[in-house]
């Protein structure tokens, strides 16, 4: 780059380029790791519309992370000004009103892509060896999700951030002996108040967001280690040219990221856009209504939900209404809402079957997925209703059926007849 | 854990619909126009003539309401801007809070985002849905928030509107003389006639123009949002013909 006049002439741009790249290449492994992830990471070629909301999440992530620095850039983390400050972000702030629901939208976005995601993994046994670790990091970007999404909707200090945050932080006191004293740590204070706000705005915009790159990045790692699985659980690795390709696989770059994925991005964006622009409170469910008055520690709102994404682990938890072994029917709901959430993080060691893909399963997994799913979308949607006793019947079945897919995995996937699997790629 | 409790019951007894009426009361369907700028400058001297004494918009500036609604600046200032307020201000009252207290029971709330937390229905029937009660402190009741502690600011504009008994349809047909059965049902609210300087149909306007105008001040930044909105769409429409276009090239090679 020092010869200026050099550059002036065709050719000269790119030897400057590549003079640049070897400098550095003798420094760091700039070429090896480019090709390593992108242009040499070889795909299996039959991936389908599944395989994008591994993308998608991270075009999410992004937009949290891009927009979420600006809005902090405006708003206030104290109890007399949060709310003020958002809203002050919405009206007075260039555009800000955009800001604010491209970040409201998008955390609904996030948990949407990422349930599909994980979806995709139990449907083709992405989670099965050699991708155990990938599974766990996957299973640890949730829960770091989870907090993140929960501090996060404390922040604009509204009434429901402030009761739906005071009902879930109360959970920790179903803890016996140390409950009660465990609230107050986690609240800081004997209620929900200024020092709880600023405690989960630190966490939701520094530590949070830190181990949610980490953990992005340690996924991504152990997955390019491995390889990415496909729709039909078959090993790629097996059958390979002579340059040491595998046969049935492609470059991710530029077959996948432009090919597929930038026009599905763009799909998306399309999407997301609409919600963002003509919908943003989606009907209340990503923007709920009493949230748009400021934080009453006096006042509940009539009906207090969490925000759609905790509704199949918020109706689990009201779903358990007896009292066990001397312990209260709380106590019991917390158990089994920390067990649901935690229960996916084993099941690479629960699935026996001696195939991956729900192509080659028998009727048993696939019946036990479909009413996985069926499941998780009833217990969603009564975790947004009041509690009668015919929906808390409904609920624990639906619970029933949640654990069941789990906790029965070991024998329906070992005593079931499955298909055998091809040793390529179907064309 | 009382206190979770408590929390529990809320969600157990409670209805998840946010948009509903306190009492159960049909909501009268109000529909929105931000386009409509003389029903908003109408809101806004409304609200600025009988609801600014006790409700503030805390979160909206004089200058923005000016601005968005199409009035100059000096007709405002002239008009509509309160004594000592200037125009990039907040729209706030002198109601002092501790005062409120005493004398309302609560503080008049901060009407800035009324019908995003209510809904435009509830804010227009609750409106309408004043009546007569001399056993309340203020002498009014209301259908939609039983029990309010807010007088009617508009009975000037309604006139009195009290609970009446009438005879009503009740749905079927009388088999001698197919005429439609009445009885007589009470809870039906009629406006004295000639007390009011509206007429029913004028104050239906005028309440419409109202919570239009809180409507507005809700989310301000609405025709922008829905105009902008239409240019990014068209926008990622024809970006995403072109990276069709593309990724069909880079498909050709592969498959």
């Amino acid at each position: 780059m020092s010869d200026v006049k050099s550059s002036e002439k065709p050719g000269a741009v790119m030897a400057g380029v590549t003079q640049v790249v070897d400098w550095i290449d003798a420094r760091m492994p700039l070429v090896e790791t480019y090709e390593y992830h992108m242009s040499r990471y070889w795909a299996p070629k039959n991936f389908n519309l599944w395989y994008i909301f591994g993308v998608l999440s991270m075009v999410v992530l992004v937009n949290q992370l891009l927009t979420g620095i600006w809005l902090t850039m405006s708003y206030v983390p104290a109890g007399d000004k949060a709310f003020a400050s958002v809203e002050y972000i919405m009206r007075d702030v260039e555009f800000g009103w955009l800001l604010r629901y491209l970040h409201s939208s998008g955390a609904s976005a996030f948990f949407i892509v990422v349930y599909l995601h994980m979806f995709r993994g139990m449907m083709y046994g992405s989670y099965r060896k050699p991708r155990e670790l990938i599974w766990l990091f996957g299973m640890a970007i949730f829960l770091v999700l989870m907090a993140e999404g929960f501090m996060g909707y404390l922040l604009p200090w509204g009434n429901m951030s402030y009761w739906g945050a005071q009902v879930i932080v109360s959970l920790v006191g179903a803890i016996p002996v140390v409950g009660a004293d465990m609230m107050e740590w986690v609240r800081g204070d004997f209620l929900m108040s200024e020092i709880t706000l600023n405690r989960f705005f630190a966490l939701h915009v520094v530590a949070l967001p830190i181990m949610l790159i980490m953990l992005v990045f340690l996924h991504i790692v152990a997955l390019h280690h491995v390889g990415s699985n496909n729709p039909d659980g078959i090993d790629v690795k097996k059958h390979k040219d002579e340059n040491g390709k595998p046969l049935d696989t492609i470059a991710f770059h530029p077959y996948y990221t432009i090919g597929h994925d930038l026009p599905a991005i763009v799909l998306f964006l399309i999407v997301f856009c609409s919600v963002v622009f003509f919908a943003p409170e989606m009907g209340g469910y990503f923007l709920e209504p009493p949230n748009f008055e400021q934080a009453n520690p006096l006042k509940t709102p009539d009906h207090i939900a969490p925000v759609w994404y905790y509704t199949p682990f918020y109706a689990m938890l009201r779903a358990a209404t007896y009292p066990l072994f001397g312990m209260d029917a709380k106590f019991w709901g917390f158990v089994v809402m920390v067990g649901a959430i935690a229960l996916p993080v084993v099941l690479p060691w629960l699935d026996r079957s001696p195939v991956k893909s729900m192509r080659y399963k028998g009727a048993i997994s696939k019946g036990m997925l479909a009413m996985f799913i069926v499941s998780f979308f009833l217990l969603g949607w009564l975790g947004t209703q009041a509690a009668s006793p015919f929906y808390t019947l409904l609920a624990q079945v639906g619970t029933a059926g949640y654990f069941a897919y789990f906790v029965l995995m070991p024998w329906y996937t070992r005593v079931e007849k499955t298909k055998p699997v091809p040793e390529r790629v179907p064309a | 854990m009382k206190r979770f409790l408590m929390i529990l019951g809320f969600c157990a007894l409670t209805t998840p619909a946010a948009m509903a009426s306190d009492s159960g009361v049909h909501l009268e369907p109000m529909e929105p126009d931000h386009r409509d700028l003389p029903s908003l400058q109408h809101g806004a001297k409304l609200f600025m003539n009988y609801c600014l004494g006790c409700h503030s918009l805390e979160h909206q500036r004089h200058v923005r309401s000016a601005e968005d609604l199409g009035i100059p600046t000096d007709l405002y200032q002239a008009s509509l801007l309160p004594a000592g307020a200037d125009m990039g201000s907040h729209i706030t009252n002198a109601m002092p809070a501790e005062g409120a207290k005493n004398w309302f029971g609560a503080q008049p709330p901060d009407l800035s985002m009324v019908t995003r937390v209510r809904g435009t229905d509830w804010v227009y029937s609750y409106l309408k849905g004043f009546y007569l009660d001399p056993s309340r402190p203020l002498g009014v009741n209301n259908d939609v928030l039983p029990n309010a502690g807010m007088p009617h600011a508009l009975i000037e504009l309604q006139g009195v509107p009290r609970k009446v008994c009438k005879q009503a349809p009740e749905g079927g047909r009388d088999g001698l003389s197919g005429q439609p059965m009445t009885s007589e049902q009470c809870g039906f609210i009629e406006v004295e006639a000639g007390t009011g300087l509206l007429s029913a149909e004028e104050y239906d306007a005028a309440v419409y123009d109202l919570v239009n105008f809180l409507d507005y001040t809700g989310e301000p930044y609405r025709l922008d949002r829905q105009r902008i909105g239409v240019y990014v769409i068209l926008f990622l429409l024809v970006l995403y013909v072109f990276t069709w276009l593309l990724g069909r090239e880079y498909q050709k090679e592969v498959h």
